[in-house]
């Protein structure tokens, strides 16, 4: 692909964009305006119905039609299989389901994806709260100079800090090390290491686990820091005053009050860690052992080409995502009665 | 005895243990942009036979060099991967937003039967991961593309009188920017109505029912009292989704497959490694050129929507 592109080149694309840009917004708008338009054309009982729905029926629709809809059919898809040839479905029952367990590679995948689960969000908190409360002590500079730094990372592609964390990981056969990792290894006296290939003790794998705890500790260490500085200063004071230690006060004054915060980044890391896809894709492809349910789908789908399977395991991570769904709704509902 | 006191005092007042914990995690943080960054600039020979840091150790005797950034542009194509990157990124911030600040306002403002349970559906599916959808959604498309391909070649007199139709290039979905923007805006629902709505509850309601007392329809005080009221979380939300879709990878390699954005060139550059490390990251800061240039421009309202998001 070696091709020396002038400008013009690019310009009907961008033209193409910028006019579709135009024309979407415009269309959208315009199709608020007619529903509202068409409502209160309506005699004023069936108006004052419809309203609603003028406003809200355009995202049931959209959400309906490409996010619920398609998910019922995934779940149908994981009973069937598809023929490559003639595109027909066949109802197969739970044969995809027990392929995937017959497979051991699958096992280690499952085991990957919770290994995945029990470290990152964990550690994410822990050290966005350890940020967080160190930084409240250094006063306004150094809070903010640490802050933006350690947050940097969440406005980069996993692709992108895949890229970066090839400077630390890299692996070469002779003597020179560009990798920091293995130049540190070899400058002390020992063998540079393909680290990306270890799998005694699951160390390739947790290596990938740094580079996503490296991009999310940010947004851990902002929404905790919020809350640390909400806790009021009077609990902080009394406590003080009572004689209580710096890390009494922190366990028993300050955690207490910032523990819905925190179950609430958990949550969100755990979401994004189970369907974890990027980082595994750019670093390793799954391969040595390193495998996770999202990459397993896009290979299996696009790969392999077998359509049943990668719904199987897009059903399984499903299955595993229905308690979060639960107490993500309970908690809304309660909140709601708090109003 | 009192000149230690004081000491000690210095010392408690500079936080001298917080600041230099803080301080070796800033470090740990930056060597892997610090080592993209070094090796950007570096020719190919030097980038192969000694460490990005030595680099920093003697910045004054390194040949710096911008050859690495004419060979990434030039031979990758990703000034091209960049006029697609915004093509897929703009109309998918733009348009999910609009879509989500009408639904937010219903469900705020306006009290019809089933508001609960539309609101709890959409809060459950929030945690549904996108790959749930995203086979059926493609044979969505590529059925649609079927039939209106069969269509046009049929009948093309049905087509011929639009401009810029060409009957050797017909119409499709699949692959194409649209494509992306319905993807993009469909999954990122959820969560923007949940975070402007979470926000419209905070506006007085006062206000809305006094306009109603002055006839203005809920259409008029939508687009001209609560969407000005709402542009801190608008905006907030705005930079987050236009950083996701960004940053995105997975739905603009299934979707919008007919124009490569940055994140696919990238991938595709780091498959091509023999090329030279130095391209690669090269190609990796141009990528982060506008995520960057945003977060930080922006950085206060998008932390001001993350902490009022989460923030209970």
């Amino acid at each position: 692909m070696d091709e020396q592109q002038d400008i013009s080149t690019y310009l009907p694309d961008l033209g193409f964009a910028l006019t579709s840009i135009v024309l979407g917004i415009l269309a959208s708008i315009f199709l608020y305006w007619i529903l509202n338009f068409l409502v209160n054309r309506l005699p004023r009982r069936a108006a004052s119905a419809l309203q609603p729905y003028a406003f809200i029926a355009p995202v049931l629709a959209l959400v309906g039609g490409f996010l619920v809809w398609p998910t019922v059919q995934t779940m149908y898809l994981s009973f069937t299989t598809t023929s490559q040839d003639t595109g027909e479905q066949t109802f197969v029952g739970f044969d995809n389901f027990a392929s995937l367990f017959g497979d051991p590679d699958f096992i280690t995948t499952l085991s990957n994806n919770l290994l995945w689960i029990l470290v990152v969000p964990l550690t994410t908190v822990v050290l966005g709260l350890l940020i967080a409360n160190v930084s409240n002590n250094v006063g306004p500079l150094r809070e903010k100079v640490a802050k933006s730094i350690i947050f940097l990372p969440m406005a980069i592609s996993f692709v992108a800090g895949s890229t970066m964390w090839r400077f630390l990981y890299n692996y070469e056969a002779g003597n020179t090390q560009i990798g920091l990792l293995n130049a540190i290894v070899t400058s002390l006296g020992g063998n540079p290491v393909p680290w990306l290939q270890v799998t005694n003790f699951k160390l390739n794998d947790l290596l990938l686990m740094v580079i996503v705890v490296w991009l999310n500790t940010g947004f851990s260490m902002v929404l905790l820091s919020a809350a640390i500085k909400a806790v009021p200063e009077e609990t902080v004071e009394a406590a003080s005053i009572d004689g209580a230690s710096g890390r009494q006060i922190f366990f028993r004054i300050v955690l207490p009050q910032i523990r819905a915060t925190a179950v609430s980044v958990f949550i969100t890391v755990l979401i994004a860690v189970m369907k974890i896809f990027d980082v595994v894709y750019a670093m390793t492809g799954g391969n040595y052992e390193t495998n996770v349910l999202g990459v397993a789908f896009i290979k299996n789908y696009f790969e392999f080409g077998d359509t049943g399977k990668a719904s199987a395991i897009v059903v399984l991570l499903m299955i595993a995502i229905i308690p979060i769904m639960i107490y993500q709704v309970r908690s809304y509902r309660k909140q709601e009665e708090l109003r | 005895m009192s000149r230690s006191m004081t000491f000690a005092t210095a010392v408690r007042k500079f936080r001298l243990g917080s600041t230099l914990v803080l301080l070796a995690l800033m470090v740990l943080w930056s060597l892997p942009t610090l080592g993209l960054l070094v090796t950007a600039f570096r020719s190919k020979d030097e980038a192969y036979t000694s460490g990005w840091w030595t680099a920093l150790a003697s910045p004054f005797t390194q040949a710096w060099t911008l050859d690495p950034f004419s060979q990434a542009l030039n031979a990758y194509g990703l000034v091209p991967s960049f006029i697609a990157t915004a093509a897929v990124a703009i109309p998918a911030t733009i348009l999910p937003i609009m879509f989500a600040a009408f639904a937010a306002f219903g469900f705020t403002f306006l009290n019809f039967k089933g508001r609960e349970f539309w609101f709890s559906i959409i809060i459950g599916l929030m945690v549904v991961p996108m790959q749930a959808a995203l086979v059926p959604v493609l044979q969505l498309f590529v059925g649609f593309d079927s039939w209106l391909g069969d269509l046009q070649f049929n009948s093309p007199e049905l087509f011929r009188w639009v401009p810029f139709w060409d009957e050797n290039y017909p119409w499709h979905i699949t692959g194409e920017y649209p494509a992306g923007w319905i993807v993009h805006s469909a999954f990122a629902m959820p969560l923007a109505v949940y975070i402007l709505r979470n926000y419209m509850m905070t506006l007085p309601t006062a206000l809305i029912e006094a306009a109603r007392v002055d006839g203005a329809s809920y259409y008029q005080i939508f687009w001209r009292l609560v969407i000005p009221m709402s542009i801190p979380a608008l905006a907030s939300f705005a930079i987050f989704q236009f950083l996701w879709v960004w940053n995105d990878y997975l739905v603009a390699f299934v979707f919008v497959g007919n124009h490569p954005v940055l994140t696919y060139t990238l991938l595709s550059m780091l498959g091509q490694y023999s090329q030279g490390w130095q391209i690669v990251a090269a190609g990796s800061l141009f990528t982060l050129i506008v995520p960057v240039v945003v977060f930080f421009g922006l950085q206060r309202y998008f932390v001001r929507g993350l902490t009022s998001g989460s923030v209970k």
